[in-house]
């Protein structure tokens, strides 16, 4: 991911985005996570759009031990296949803006901030056929997983040949049987 | 005449494919002395080129070529453009297998007469039988360096093992093992020992794992009668006015049309490609197809009764540490229709990464359901259910007349119907691997449903009679003499085995059967 800024300046069209586990700032460019110190620029979707999927794609696979930043890795491959004229655009586009608008029907305000996990799964359950939910689905299934700076957090360990393989790291050293 | 070969030597045996089947027979032809050509689709790699990558090393590997389905089997929701994760690479799926090396059961040749009539099933026997095949299984063993066969030791049980081990005592199962796997527990034929690499679906990068592409064919190279040629796909087989085939049409890396002529042909696709490449040699004498006067070319595609159970546990397992299927269970391998179905299954281990693991444990699953069960990864076990399943008629590979691939031809479709034989074994296999983990004190199970079909048989059988099946007991089509099938897709039934011992003992006696054949003129 390309760090935009370390100590991002927030524009005055600017806004907070409160429920998020690290609150995001959305720019007229970007989306930054101040506490993370890190920054998505929103190369083809609306910013709004990309800080929305970055909410989404947590609800879809909700991992509290993993920070927004991975979520943002992924969601920032979407954007960068979602070039103009890309059918993926608005598949995006559209479904963000209507799940905005199931949101505010429901609860008033953006899907982003709606206040409950819960009510946001929801949200998501309603529209989970939809190809714009399968787009998003599909591609984080493997955008998210795949991600080598997760899996130490998981327990997986990647590559093993150019270590050796497990033989003399504990292929049988379960001790609890 | 040494390798390489001209194009229009019309000398050569032309075999299509370089996998279990078509590497074996090509090596073995070789070895005894015949001029042959093996042609593949995919690349050539070598061992320095495997990835210890899920996904980088499925880009690297599968067959990607597009493909449709259709039928009531779970992968047509799942994974409807992948019906199956096979190889196009030279070694075919024998670089992604995970050497797992069992010999049918007897009774298992004789299907139709050990099950009687199965409503809906297209059961026959099989022209051959364990006694007829002992020799070559045993060959088959001394080949591919077979744990607990020769003399050779079984490999060392890792955590994985270790958890299924624990859960068979608690159940009473008897026969349970680190299994028969082709797998080098020590050095031997040149290749290592199993350095408990983990990733052995991606290529083992030890080479401790039996693969025709460096356990075979070099061996054939070595003779000087043997020419690979890689990246090379077969579109057409052709013939003769006398119905004797003639050579074959493929395509080269360069994507030019080129004609190797041939004495004889062997088919080792796959069982996708196998029936679709003599379907789409179609032509005015055999108008549905090369040596389908039967009607069985693409029928009976059978794909195992699979599924996998998943266990997650208070403490760490790290089931991906080593060799990711050396752990078998065998006591529900036996015909006992009194649970309910014929035929029988086997539990053998199983691990995939974190990244498979997203997209296999539970298909389009999500929420917290879901992840809290990735949360699990690193105390989950696996295991894996291969079954006899049920060849069914209408269970067959077609072709799309309205898509081509970007050689003009038209794609295959894969149908598959689960039979309720098989998913009455499914489902009795889920519940006794449930209670097996649960026994051993599994907080939380996971019924997975199937995968992309990784054994794939049955769409050429093997028949005593001409009319019930597309090749006799050497593999050699009914119809054309010098026409052959040398890869799985000539299983009458499948039995509850992996295939890939049975593929590579037929392969052997094959080549045996096309040698004296030459020898005596017939082809
Ligand atoms: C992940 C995985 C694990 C497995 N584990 C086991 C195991 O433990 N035990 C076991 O017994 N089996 C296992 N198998 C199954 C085993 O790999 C296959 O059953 C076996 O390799 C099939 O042999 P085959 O000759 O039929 O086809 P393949 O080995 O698939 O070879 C077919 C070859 O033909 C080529 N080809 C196809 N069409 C054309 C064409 N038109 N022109 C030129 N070339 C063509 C393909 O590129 C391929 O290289 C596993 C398979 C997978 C995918
Ligand atoms: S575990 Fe053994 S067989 Fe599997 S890849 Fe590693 S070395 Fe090869």
């Amino acid at each position: 991911m390309r760090l935009i800024d370390r100590t991002p300046k927030v524009d005055r069209r600017s806004f907070l985005a409160s429920t998020g586990a690290a609150a995001l700032v959305v720019t007229s460019t970007s989306v930054l996570c101040p506490t993370e110190s890190w920054g998505v620029e929103a190369q083809n979707l609306k910013p709004e759009t990309v800080r929305t999927l970055i909410r989404m794609s947590r609800d879809i696979y909700p991992h509290d031990r993993l920070a927004d930043r991975f979520y943002a890795v992924a969601v920032k491959g979407m954007d960068g296949k979602a070039t103009e004229g890309a059918p993926l655009k608005a598949t995006l586009e559209d479904g963000v803006a209507k799940l905005d608008e199931a949101a505010k029907a429901a609860h008033g305000v953006p899907y982003a901030d709606v206040g409950w996990e819960h009510q946001r799964v929801a949200l998501l359950r309603a529209i989970e056929g939809d190809p714009f939910f399968q787009t998003v689905r599909g591609d984080l299934v493997v955008s998210l997983y795949n991600q080598k700076e997760l899996w130490p957090i998981f327990g997986y360990q990647g590559e093993s040949a150019s270590q050796g393989g497990y033989i003399k790291r504990g292929f049988n050293d379960i001790d609890w049987l | 005449m040494p390798a390489p070969y001209k194009t229009d030597d019309d000398s050569v045996v032309v075999v299509i494919g370089s996998g279990a089947g078509g590497g074996t027979v090509g090596s073995e032809l070789a070895l005894n002395g015949v001029d042959t050509v093996i042609l593949e689709a995919g690349k050539r790699y070598s061992i320095e080129d495997f990835v210890n990558d899920e996904w980088e090393s499925f880009g690297q590997l599968a067959w990607l070529d597009e493909r449709s389905t259709s039928g009531n089997w779970r992968v047509h929701k799942d994974f409807a453009g992948l019906p199956a994760w096979i190889v196009k690479s030279v070694g075919g799926s024998t670089i992604h297998w995970a050497g797992a090396s069992l010999r049918f059961q007897d009774h298992e040749w004789k299907a139709k007469t050990t099950y009687g009539d199965v409503a809906g099933a297209n059961l026959l026997d099989w022209p051959i039988d364990g006694k007829e095949m002992e020799p070559w299984y045993t060959k088959a063993e001394d080949r591919m360096g077979t744990t607990r066969t020769h003399g050779i030791e079984g490999l060392p049980g890792n955590n994985n093992f270790k958890v299924m081990k624990a859960g068979a005592d608690k159940l009473g199962y008897k026969e349970c093992s680190t299994g028969r796997m082709s797998i080098n527990s020590a050095p031997r034929d040149g290749r290592g020992s199993c350095q408990q690499i983990g990733f052995c679906f991606q290529g083992c990068k030890s080479g401790a794992k039996w693969s025709t592409l460096y356990a075979e064919i070099p061996k054939g190279e070595k003779t000087g009668k043997l020419e690979v040629r890689p990246e090379c796909h077969v579109t057409r087989i052709e013939h003769d006015d006398k119905g004797k085939v003639t050579g074959v049409v493929y395509f080269d890396k360069d994507g030019k049309e080129q004609r190797q002529k041939a004495r004889a042909v062997c088919v080792a696709g796959n069982s996708i490609e196998s029936p679709r490449l003599l379907l789409n040699s179609a032509s005015g004498m055999f108008k549905d197809g090369l040596a389908n006067s039967s009607g069985q070319v693409g029928r009976n595609y059978m794909r195992h009764t699979t599924g996998s159970v998943y266990g997650i546990f208070e403490k760490p397992v790290h089931m991906f540490r080593g060799t990711t299927m050396a752990g078998i269970i065998q006591d529900e391998a036996h015909n006992n229709p009194k649970r309910g179905f014929v035929g029988g299954y086997e539990f053998e281990t199983l691990s995939i990464g974190l990244p498979f693991m997203a997209a296999f444990l539970d298909p389009g699953g999500w929420g917290r359901d879901f992840s809290a069960a990735m949360d699990g990864y690193s105390n989950m076990a696996g295991m894996w259910i291969v079954g006899e399943d049920m060849p069914q008629a209408n269970n067959r590979i077609t072709l799309n007349a309205d898509k081509k691939d970007k050689y003009g031809m038209p794609t295959p479709n894969v149908h598959f119907d689960d039979h309720p034989n098989d998913n009455a074994m499914r489902n009795h296999a889920y519940r006794q691997g449930a209670a097996l983990y649960e026994a051993v004190g599994a907080t939380r199970t996971f019924p997975t449903p199937p995968y992309p079909s990784t054994h794939n048989l049955g769409t050429n059988r093997m028949s005593a009679d001409a009319k019930d099946g597309v090749v006799n007991q050497h593999g050699q089509t009914h119809d054309i003499k010098n026409l052959f099938v040398s890869d799985g897709s000539q299983f009458t039934t499948g039995a509850a085995e992996n295939p890939t011992l049975t593929i590579v003992a037929l392969a052997l006696r094959q080549a045996a059967y096309i040698r004296d054949q030459m020898a005596k003129g017939e082809i």
